[in-house]
């Protein structure tokens, strides 16, 4: 007897899926409904969610009004600065999946180098871009070349807390300064470096900060700490379970590995314990996955995470379901000019850390223009720098943390 | 009736003619040759010629690479080409050598003797023998299950294997830093100076020519020297011949009374030995080790090498993993080349999908690679082989039919130095 | 928590394991978790156990297969007009089974034609000249890289960085997955369904093309005996492109199935993974064996997810490969085996 047996496969198939789905009753999937017309179904808008900053808070989670940018160093300076021909370098995330995060800190360096340049004829400064992906294995086959390119004298980067902690022996032996807008590992400034300086609060401010608004302001009684393998990640977990207390449950506090891109395991332990809140540490690239995993399995708890989520990508890739959750920062929101010179420039918004890595920058143009011509020159100009920028006051101590150290809350709506 | 059809039609390729002569050579002559051609081989960091240096990334670190990855593919060669055990899992040994070095020299790991009694000077030296070690006794316990298993499940197996050590250095955090990785490892501090306050190995060591990548190259220069020479005596042993006996027909050699099994295990060991040896040098030199390294891929890539440069052949599988290490590196950073401009970057990126060309494209045409082993009659020793094999060769490079007679009607050893392509 | 974590670390590691309460609390939606992912690991098994049984020879290269029937019905649903979207569509419940019939159908083409292609251009060459099987897994390692390189760097040039490249996809979601009903305190929803039912139509499918035609005659006579089949008048070269035809199929339905459950896999490397641990439940459930490839994907998705819930969810790739290395141990003719294939020596 013959048959078509893969027609019949098909068929059997159409027709199985069918009867399944006919006998379900098919839910509106809330928003939005494009033309059931074939091949007419395009773009419906990925909602009009954005991410909003609420408020400043401080390490106990209280409010702090934000703070007056109009004394912010200008990258132009007086225009007449003279030097021969530098180079600085930025290293970070400029491919992969986290590749937002590191575009972010090239393009406000790119703002403020093409600035000073424009300025300032007789002295012009070019930057240099090394892509490590955001992985720390990559970072290692890049930051030789870093090392050992003598034309390079001052580093913007590199961005995440992984990375920075694999290389940064390189650079420490290397004696080049490596001014960070990104990385907050507490532990990165422990490690007796003596060219390494953060340009933003640590996850030891971030992550009490962040717990204690939880807990008080948004009156979270049980929250699920889920994190990644990264470095950022870990650390991160750690001090927002400290800071948590009592409300982190630890019956799901659950790890996931970067590159994961399913998560259902994770979702049934977190459903089990039914949450008030699912705090993620971690970056966009598996946070947004996650987060619509957790709504798709029926979690109704908020979802918030931290500044490696924080960017634009997650909102995109996670869509509806990225609906008011909450999203810290050691960043604060662009002022307005330079979010329009951003915008003018790059023809996207700006996003986390652009607004620290135009102020770093704008620390090491100055310092070029005082004169400063080799690696040892950078790292004591940053050491004594005392001055304000658009983001916050820069003024390093001796393991090279900043004085000031404020936490934004940010939600998506 | 003519003699031509009696004749075995030689066909010699690149790599073939190059080893017809250099087997022919004395064993002194070898030496006389190779060693100023190793010399010139270490002097290339040094004099940096201008077409063959890199552009994009540093030439010494280049060479350093290429170092480590000559020794893992003469040690995969060992357990593929020698043996003829295919092993995709072969990164699992290279883990393990470097996750031993770190888990014992680094800050982050729990195990560090560093801080107590071992002087991070010589704490790189002290972990190398250790990692070795430790890396044989894995290649015994991943052998001693496993080796009774045949061609295809051998190979799924051992791919098996190296993913569980991955996984098992990712999810073991607390002690091996899961995907933090362990930074910070020891390597050895030689050569103190003023502007090289960690000595020529550190990272910091960037004075070009004679930065840190050309140390790092030197010294793996000197081990791979020695590891040949080990290898070489084992080939030529009881040891070698059971190997080649194993990989040409196993029921054969079993039932010849070769002790399979036992031989199998030791090529592993060897095998594993080698390879955590170049992990070693691999933590030493890039100081950081995270999961990531270790993944699959990479151990395709040994593979790669040793499939490239001749299985068997361990002075060819060198060249495989050169060709491996330097011509993504060659193209990367450059924007043209005698005069054509290209993307470098973007042919550098492409670089697994030449290899994985290159792997079906040698597998259909010259399996056995480009410089293949080739049985020698190792019972009798070189001069009774060499002489065959010119035999052969002046046998076959005959035109007229006429002269054939007078050297066909020679001795019968001749016939037995047959030709055949393809039996690697 | 804390008492753990005063422990020294090597021992804590270990005595975090064993975590029995999540086991015991979630068993049923863990269970039905595994099932769906099991139907999915089930319906590749079965292009790995059919190219062995005739072949004998591990198709490495087949997991990348299953990944361009990814691709395949990603690539139908844009040309039907979709384009990536943060939420699902909501057609209705008859335009979407149409939609998801045409995707499937097209990541089948797609997966089918590699398949087939992939016979032609690697392996037959191989055949001809009767290379011994160390070559034919080389090639196929070659294969595979050349398919996940090709997606990861070509196929952005051609599609004008549309599909492929270093990022997944960005997920077009056809089917909001909603609770159909709670089987013994498991949500199920509809999507699980469609997977669970599917494979199992197409596995039972496949099993009767094997047992009742002409053609799968032909596929088991050269299985067990291909000169004797050729003898017989069955075209050896016909048999085995239909082998990995079928495979293909399959691994196409497999592919559109997965990314129903998991729409941001869609990726370059996202058939690896996969295709170990589908050639892992082939050996379980006995390779050359059909309804073994079933039930050893079955299992194997099952044992996956009590194995994260037991130990941690980071442990999950791991039960797999300890599963395959047990099972090729103690039990290589899997669990329903014939041993088609010399295994052991």
């Amino acid at each position: 007897m013959r048959r078509s047996t893969p027609q019949l496969a098909g068929t059997a198939l159409v027709l199985a899926v069918g009867l399944v789905l006919a006998g379900c009753s098919s839910k509106d999937a809330g928003g939005d409904t494009p033309s059931a017309t074939d091949g007419a179904s395009s773009a419906a808008p990925a909602g009009d969610l954005s991410i909003q900053p609420l408020v400043q808070i401080d390490s106990k989670g209280a409010e702090v009004p934000a703070a007056d940018s109009s004394n912010a160093a200008d990258p132009a300076g007086d225009g007449s600065a003279k030097c021969d021909p530098t180079t600085i370098a930025m290293a970070g995330a400029l491919t992969g999946a986290n590749a937002a995060l590191g575009i972010n800190i090239l393009n406000g360096a790119k703002l403020a180098v093409d600035a000073h340049n424009a300025a300032n004829k007789d002295c012009q400064v070019t930057i240099k871009q090394f892509d490590t992906e955001g992985d720390p294995q990559k970072a290692t086959q890049v930051a030789p070349q870093i090392a050992g390119d003598n034309s390079i004298i001052g580093l913007l980067g590199p961005a995440f807390s992984g990375e920075t902690k694999a290389v940064g022996p390189v650079f420490s032996q290397a004696g080049l300064l490596s001014l960070t807008a990104s990385a907050t590992n507490p532990d990165l400034t422990k490690n007796g470096w003596k060219n390494f300086f953060r340009g933003l609060a640590n996850d030891a401010v971030q992550g009490p900060s962040v717990a204690a608004y939880m807990v008080n302001t948004l009156g979270f009684k049980k929250v699920c700490v889920v994190q990644d393998d990264s470095d950022y990640g870990v650390g991160l977990a750690e001090q927002i379970t400290a800071g948590l207390g009592d409300a982190a449950d630890s019956a799901c506090a659950a790890k996931v590995k970067t590159g994961d891109k399913d998560f259902s395991a994770t979702v049934q332990i977190v459903k089990g314990e039914s949450p008030d809140a699912v705090f993620y540490a971690g970056y966009y690239a598996e946070g947004a996955p996650f987060a619509s995993q957790l709504k798709e399995g029926g979690v109704t708890a908020a979802f918030v995470s931290a500044d490696g989520t924080n960017d634009p990508e997650f909102v995109k890739q996670a869509g509806s379901a990225a609906k008011d959750a909450y999203l810290s920062c050691p960043c604060g929101p662009a002022p307005e000019k330079f979010a329009a010179d951003y915008q003018a420039k790059f023809n996207v918004a700006s996003g986390v850390y652009s607004v620290e890595a135009y102020d770093l920058a704008t620390i090491m143009l100055k310092g070029i223009d005082s004169g400063v011509k080799d690696r040892a020159g950078m790292v004591d100009w940053v050491k004594n720098y005392d001055g304000d920028g658009l983001a916050r006051h820069y003024k390093w101590d001796a393991d090279g943390e900043l004085a000031s150290a404020l936490i934004w809350i940010y939600q998506v709506k | 009736m003519s003699i031509e059809k009696t004749q075995p039609t030689l066909h010699l390729g690149v790599g073939d003619k190059l080893r017809l002569w250099w087997d022919a050579l004395a064993r002194p002559t070898q030496w006389g040759i190779g060693v100023p051609f190793i010399v010139l081989i270490a002097l290339l960091p040094v004099i940096r010629p201008p077409v063959i240096t890199t552009v994009g990334t540093d030439f010494g670190g280049v060479l350093a690479q290429f170092g480590m990855y000559a020794l893992l593919a003469i040690g995969l060669n060992v357990v593929v080409g020698q043996t003829g055990l295919l092993d995709l899992g072969y990164v699992g040994f290279y883990a393990i050598g470097a996750y031993t070095v770190g888990l014992l020299t680094s800050p982050d790991s729990p195990w560090n003797l560093t801080d107590d009694w071992l002087s991070r000077d010589w704490a790189w030296l002290f972990a190398v023998p250790i990692a070795i070690a430790i890396t044989a006794v894995s290649g015994l316990i991943l052998g001693t299950p496993t080796l009774r298993l045949r061609g295809d499940y051998l190979a799924i197996v051992t791919l098996g294997f190296g993913e569980i050590v991955r996984l098992l250095a990712d999810n073991l955090s607390d002690i091996t830093g899961g995907g933090r990785g362990l930074s910070q490892i020891a390597y050895p501090v030689v050569g103190e100076s003023a502007d090289k306050p960690n000595g020529v190995f550190s990272a910091g060591n960037t004075t070009a020519p004679l930065n840190s990548g050309t140390w790092w190259f030197w010294l793996s220069i000197v081990l791979i020297i020695i590891v040949l020479l080990v290898v070489g005596n084992l080939e030529r042993s009881r040891v070698g011949r059971a190997w080649v006996a194993i990989r040409e027909d196993e029921d054969a050699a079993e039932i010849m009374g070769v002790p399979t099994f036992k031989f199998k295990l030791w090529a592993f060991l060897i095998g594993a030995s080698i390879g955590g040896l170049s992990g070693a040098l691999y933590a030493g030199q890039v100081q950081f080790v995270v999961p990531t390294t270790f993944n699959v891929i990479n151990s395709m890539l040994f593979l790669c090498a040793v499939v490239l440069g001749g299985q068997g052949n361990k002075l060819g599988v060198i060249v495989g993993a050169f060709i491996i290490v330097y011509l993504p590196n060659f193209f990367l950073g450059r924007t043209e080349l005698f005069g054509i401009p290209i993307n470098g970057d973007d042919i550098a990126n492409y670089k697994y999908l030449f290899f994985g060309l290159a792997l079906v494209v040698l597998m259909i045409f010259r399996p056995q690679g480009l410089f293949p082993a080739r049985q020698k009659l190792l019972t009798y020793g070189r001069g009774i082989y060499v002489a065959t094999r010119r035999a052969a060769l002046a046998a076959a490079s005959v035109v007229t039919p006429e002269a054939a007679p007078a050297t066909a009607g020679g001795e019968p050893l001749k016939k037995t130095a047959d030709d055949t392509e393809g039996d690697a | 928590m804390s008492a753990v974590m005063t422990v020294g670390p090597a021992v804590s590691s270990v005595v975090s394991a064993f975590n029995v309460d999540s086991l015991t609390h979630n068993f049923w939606a863990l269970t039905v978790d595994g099932l769906t992912y099991g139907s999915i690991y089930a319906l590749v098994a079965v292009g790995y156990t059919l190219v062995y049984g005739v072949l004998r020879l591990i198709n490495f290269a087949h997991s990348e297969i299953f990944m361009l029937g990814m691709f395949g019905q990603y690539a139908t649903l844009m040309l039907l007009g979709f384009t990536p979207n943060g939420n699902a569509y909501t057609e209705g419940t008859l335009l979407t089974i149409v939609y998801l019939g045409i995707a499937m159908l097209g990541g089948m083409a797609v997966s089918g034609g590699a398949a087939v292609g992939l016979e032609r251009v690697a392996y037959r060459p191989l055949r001809k000249r009767g290379a011994p099987s160390l070559v034919f897994l080389i090639t196929a390692i070659g294969a595979s890289f050349i398919l996940q390189e090709f997606v990861h760097f070509v196929l952005p040039k051609l599609t004008n960085q549309k599909l492929g490249g270093v990022n997944a996809q960005q997920p077009i979601r056809l089917v909001e997955p909603t609770v159909q009903f709670t089987f013994l305190g498991a949500d199920v929803t509809n999507v699980e369904i469609v997977i669970f039912v599917a494979a199992i139509l197409l596995a039972v499918a496949t099993e009767r093309f094997i047992t009742l035609t002409k053609f799968g005659r032909g596929i088991r006579a050269v299985a067990q005996d291909p000169v004797t089949a050729t003898l017989m008048g069955v075209s050896r070269e016909r048999v085995i492109m239909l082998t990995f035809l079928i495979g293909g199929l399959l691994a196409g339905a497999a592919a559109l199935l997965y990314t129903l459950r998991v729409p941001s896999g869609i990726i370059y490397s996202g058939g690896f993974i996969l295709g170990i641990k589908a050639f892992s439940a082939a050996v379980l459930g006995g390779i050359g064996n059909l309804r073994g490839a079933l039930l050893g994907g079955l299992l194997l998705g099952v044992m996956e997810l009590y194995g994260q819930a037991l130990f941690g969810t980071e442990w999950r790739d791991v039960v797999a490969f300890v599963l395959l290395i047990l099972v090729l141990m103690f039990r290589p003719t899997g669990i329903l085996g014939e041993s088609l294939g010399r295994a052991r020596a």
